[in-house]
């Protein structure tokens, strides 16, 4: 049996509320709360990155899992916000974690999805017995630019799942990737914010991917919806997930638990696996869990998850991602926000 | 800060690694080469604890330049569950959170940004637990 044997999430204590947001561009905030169905977002600190955040998520990874990180074998970090363009975010992060230098690593991009993309591969080394456990971290630190709707959803967090053969609290029974060459998003190298175009992003980019991933693996698995506790879908808002879920076939009930983006924002390669993280927190043995996440270009990644006895033993060992969410919250207003997010040019020291 | 000296420094940095002289037990941090108790010179690696509390601390309103949008801030000085004290700066909270006693966690953060070309520098502060 190959599976995740620790899983651990980070979210920064500030946010700001859609009403900040909107006041200061003097948009209608409970119009945007209602298409959005966002109520705030997590701001990282001025002290906080992908890099900070991966290393927080992942201490609480190997808190449950119990391991010695020594026998960690890869460290794959997916992000769209890596603090350096070149030098990888994992060659800080093992040496934060303890888990260098016999270990190989690398950043992975592709928009939301390198996280789960980074899951993908540790799995896959540890399926094929290539190492013991493997590290797979999806965090981002991201930006929208003012005033763009991007703004009201882009934030901060992440999540870090250990893989590994003994121990496992949730088996990885399948994983579907699906994939084509879509411009719905990107952002070319040497420009601070991305672009996207505009409703381009809905049906044919997330949707389409989203659904075929989604269909594709049940197909392939021979599961149905209602074989499955929870759902997760990638977040770059309320509506998107709930939509695409429903017409998978799933409830809202299913989809509750890993539907964190309402109290978090679009955490982009953090959203689904912290969705799944928080579903992880809850399970139960036996539990079946659907995750499929999106990345713009565009793709995604199905993984059915199914938790063994051990999941409810390691719960405890690591705060939980609801938990993070609900308690310690720091709200910022705009003025502040901006200078948290580095968005106004200061004077050079 | 000199590149050299922030990579030397990643163990106690990073991963809070201290010195345990052989001779007489005494836990250095940073590590040190000789023991000030002893004098003994042989010691083994001890990891420090990441809790503890707030045995003194200052709030600083007016901090050097690089430091000046993070103000104001706490520096402390944290002892550990082991008895071990060390300075750090305190994260994300306000000063009137922080006192003689708070109970702290030692989290990694980026200590230093620099310039656009520079290193990165990342390191340990305290959180209010
Ligand atoms: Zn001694």
């Amino acid at each position: 049996m190959h599976g995740i044997v620790g899983w651990g999430s980070y979210v920064p204590r500030f946010r700001i509320k859609v009403e900040d947001i909107a006041g200061q561009w003097g948009a209608d905030a409970a119009a945007f709360k209602r298409g959005l169905l966002l109520e705030e977002k997590t701001v990282p600190g001025l002290d906080e990155d992908t890099i900070t955040i991966s290393v927080a998520a992942a201490r609480y990874a190997i808190a449950r899992a119990g391991i010695d990180p020594k026998d960690i074998g890869c460290c794959y970090i997916g992000s769209e916000s890596h603090p350096y363009a070149v030098k990888p975010s994992g060659t800080v992060v093992i040496d934060a974690i303890g888990a260098g230098p016999d270990c190989h690593v690398a950043d992975f991009e592709f928009a939301c999805k390198a996280g789960a993309e980074a899951m993908y591969v540790a799995y896959s080394h540890v399926k094929s017995g290539e190492m013991k456990y493997g590290l797979g971290i999806g965090a981002d630190t991201s930006q929208g630019a003012p005033g763009d709707a991007l703004e009201y959803t882009a934030s901060a967090g992440g999540s870090a799942f250990i893989m590994g053969a003994d121990n496992v609290a949730a088996e990885i029974v399948h994983t579907y990737s699906f994939t084509s060459d879509t411009p719905d998003f990107w952002r070319r190298e040497g420009e601070f914010y991305p672009r996207h175009a505009g409703r381009f992003t809905g049906d044919p980019a997330y949707f389409h991917h989203v659904g075929s991933a989604t269909n594709g693996i049940l197909e392939r698995s021979g599961m149905k919806p209602e074989d499955f506790r929870f759902a997760v879908f990638h977040m770059p808002n309320g509506k998107f997930p709930l939509r695409a879920g429903k017409k998978a076939g799933f409830t809202r009930e299913q989809m509750e638990q890993g539907w964190v983006v309402n109290l978090m924002g679009n955490t982009y390669s953090g959203s689904s696996p912290t969705g799944l993280a928080s579903c992880l927190d809850v399970a139960k043995p036996g539990d079946n869990i659907l995750v499929t996440s999106f990345g713009s270009g565009a793709g995604s990644d199905s993984f059915i998850i199914r938790c063994t006895d051990r999941v409810t033993e390691i719960q405890d060992k690591a705060p939980k991602v609801r938990d993070q969410l609900a308690k310690g919250r720091i709200h910022l207003d705009y003025g502040k926000y901006v200078a948290y997010r580095g968005k106004i040019r200061m004077n050079q020291l | 800060m000199l590149s050299p000296r922030y990579h030397r420094e990643i163990p106690q940095r990073y991963r809070l690694e201290a010195g345990k002289c052989t001779g007489c037990g005494k836990i250095h941090f940073p590590p040190r080469s000789v023991c000030k108790e002893c004098g003994g010179r042989a010691f083994e690696m001890e990891k420090l604890p990441s809790k503890g509390k707030v045995l003194t601390c200052t709030t600083v309103e007016i901090p050097p330049a690089e430091f000046d949008d993070q103000k104001p801030y706490v520096n402390a000085i944290v002892e550990l569950e082991n008895g071990v004290r060390l300075t750090c700066m305190v994260a994300e909270a306000p000063p009137d959170e922080v006192d003689v006693g708070t109970e702290v966690e030692l989290v990694f953060r980026r200590l230093r940004c620099g310039r656009e070309w520079e290193v990165l520098q990342y390191g340990y502060k305290a959180v209010v637990v």
